[in-house]
């Protein structure tokens, strides 16, 4: 029976020669994912439920990365049950704040190595989905969930139907994985996608860095997608060479999905066509191309996230605000997504053009981007913010509102003081 | 099972963000969470819900976060059943698994009024409108989604099993 890659790799997992949408297995896991604000009540669920040990301590990674470093008494209390639970259990990938390798969950799993083409994987965080730019399954599941997968080390998945993305093209200036992911959700809306896998194919896919494929995939979510994934090809392998340890060859040759594989529809994308995107308040779907809407001052930009943290998004950050200055009465939050990603930053000089622009530089942490801390948004103060969602109330008071944007637009926008095409910057340079 | 209670009623994508703001997340108490239910989408939500009440919504209900504290806090509300045409994928499994009924009808929300009183019968399917008269059907859970309710949860499901091996 033809199958996609998602449906290869759940029937691979569920012991299966294969497997057709609407189909219900049980599947063994090769990573399970939870963070400080999801893990503690699913080690409450394990212990009430008279569960002894982990499945396997070297298959859990454990990241308090949500409201730490603590941000008050009842998240440190989280983060020390968390941190107890990990040494009890002796946990192989608990990662302690400020240590190598340590930083926003979906940033450092991938650069840790922990990923691999064909894996199957879960996490008690919606943006567990972002590891389908490997070429792995993975999806976000609740704690109880999670408790469950560490007793069994299984769990169980309705097998989706899938949706094709075909892109063709180039990306042009100023346009990267982010306004792709966006100006997909705008045009097949916030359930588009809703219980199915997105699958990314076409020439297109090979004009993508493997920082764009871990964007658009971290925002599968947002149209309700199960998982997204794409292809294994050179620009994988060169990445997990670099990363998993001892190197990494050739991905499995059951993976690739068969050419017969039934999609439900296809979505056809010229990256040539796509214009640098703004997600308007409430929803991730409220999509305008930069230009096409009248001036918006703002009061704050913030750059990082799992969607948006990665060395080449702070690279592009610092080639916008270099020798330039934010604007007076604008706060410019920068949060570099990992340990390793600070001090590339550092050894490349890019905190220093941060400092001397105007910017905070924190400490890796989601804080702002769920409203946690380190630049929540007061009522009425609109931001933008280079993180995945903008609902009532994200950010901050449910009087604010939070545009979604790439990382080159948000960076124009703290210089300039509204939302902006980072292309007026150069104009105002060759005036 | 059949339960009756009068309708809350929301419109679409009612998202993880309005049911629980991450900002209440630095707790997992049930009655504390309960108290910050849906307070950045309705401000009313705490006088409005009596014991038993029955949201019904639009398409996309629990739309965003994994955070399982979005379930819990609408059972701890009071909050017997949620009706929608969808729900979003991660909240429809941690409905299942804590224990929060959910049905998917698309009729149910186009014809129901914030207000009404309706029963739920949980073994049918069959929404019935006390107000308007008016009957729906609620498509059925899957077998395998039914043996995790009968089991009290997934914890319950998962011991049987591990007890099996």
């Amino acid at each position: 029976m033809s199958m996609t890659m998602t449906q290869k790799i759940l029937s691979r997992h569920a012991k299966k020669e294969s497997c057709a949408p609407g189909d219900l297995i049980l599947a063994s896991l090769d990573l399970l994912l939870g963070n400080d604000i999801t893990t503690p009540p699913a080690i409450d669920i394990f212990e009430k439920s008279g569960f002894d040990r982990v499945f396997d301590n070297e298959k859990i990674a454990l990241v308090p990365d949500h409201f730490a470093p603590n941000k008050d008494i009842k998240s440190a209390a989280q983060c020390k049950r968390m941190r107890e639970f990990a040494r009890k259990q002796n946990i192989k990938y608990y990662y302690e704040q400020g240590q190598e390798g340590m930083g926003v969950e979906h940033v450092i799993l991938p650069d840790n190595g922990l990923v691999k083409p064909g894996d199957l994987i879960i996490g008690a965080d919606s943006h567990t989905c972002t590891y389908g730019a490997l070429g792995a399954f993975s999806t976000g599941v609740g704690s109880t969930d999670l408790a469950c997968a560490m007793a069994s080390g299984q769990t169980w998945f309705k097998v989706p139907e899938a949706i094709r993305v075909n892109l063709t093209g180039k990306l042009p200036r100023y346009v990267a994985g982010k306004d792709v992911i966006l100006y997909l959700i705008g045009r097949i809306g916030v359930d588009g996608a809703l219980y199915r896998s997105l699958e990314f194919t076409g020439e297109g896919v090979k004009e993508l860095f493997m920082a764009d494929r871990l964007t658009i995939c971290n925002m599968a979510i947002e149209c309700g997608a199960k998982n997204g994934i794409f292809p294994v090809d050179e620009i994988t392998l060169s990445y997990l060479s670099e990363k998993i340890p001892g190197g990494y060859q050739s991905a499995p040759e059951w993976l690739f999905p068969d050419e017969d594989a039934v999609y439900e529809k296809t979505v056809d994308i010229d990256l040539s066509s796509i214009r640098p995107m703004v997600a308007f308040p409430h929803l991730p779907s409220n999509t305008k191309e930069i230009g096409s809407f009248p001036k918006i001052e703002i009061d704050q930009v913030v750059i990082g996230s799992c969607t948006n943290g990665r060395i080449e998004d702070m690279r592009k950050a610092a080639s916008i605000l270099s020798g330039r200055k934010v604007k007076e009465g604008i706060r410019a939050i920068i949060l570099p997504g990992s340990q390793r990603v600070y001090k590339q930053c550092l050894k490349e000089g890019l905190l220093e053009v941060f400092v001397d622009s105007g910017c905070v530089v924190s400490a890796p942490t989601c804080g702002p981007c769920l409203g946690g801390y380190m630049g929540v948004l007061a009522e009425g103060e609109k931001c933008v913010s280079t993180t995945n969602r903008n609902f009532v109330g994200r950010m901050g008071h449910k009087g604010s509102e939070v545009y979604l944007t790439g990382v080159e637009v948000a960076a124009a926008s703290s210089v300039l003081g509204y939302i902006a095409d980072p292309a007026l910057l150069e104009k105002e340079g060759e005036a | 099972m059949k339960i009756e209670g009068k309708v809350i009623k929301y419109g679409a994508n009612v998202d993880t963000d309005v049911i629980i703001p991450a900002r209440y997340l630095n707790t997992s108490d049930k009655m504390e969470l309960a108290s910050h239910c849906m307070e950045d989408l309705d401000p009313d939500f705490k006088s409005k819900v009596e014991e038993g009440a029955i949201i019904v919504a639009g398409p996309n209900f629990g739309c965003g976060s994994s955070r399982e504290h979005a379930p819990v806090a609408i059972k701890a509300s009071g909050i017997a059943c949620v009706i929608a045409p969808s729900f979003a994928r991660i909240f429809y499994r941690n409905s299942i698994n804590t224990g929060l009924a959910i049905l998917e009808c698309e009729e149910a929300y186009e014809k129901i009024s914030d207000g009404d009183r309706i029963t739920v019968d949980f073994d049918t399917g069959e929404i019935k409108d006390l107000t308007t008269g008016i009957v729906f059907h609620a498509g059925a859970f899957p077998e395998f989604i039914s043996e995790i309710i009968r089991a009290d949860g997934l914890v319950g499901y998962t011991r049987a099993k591990q007890n099996k091996k």
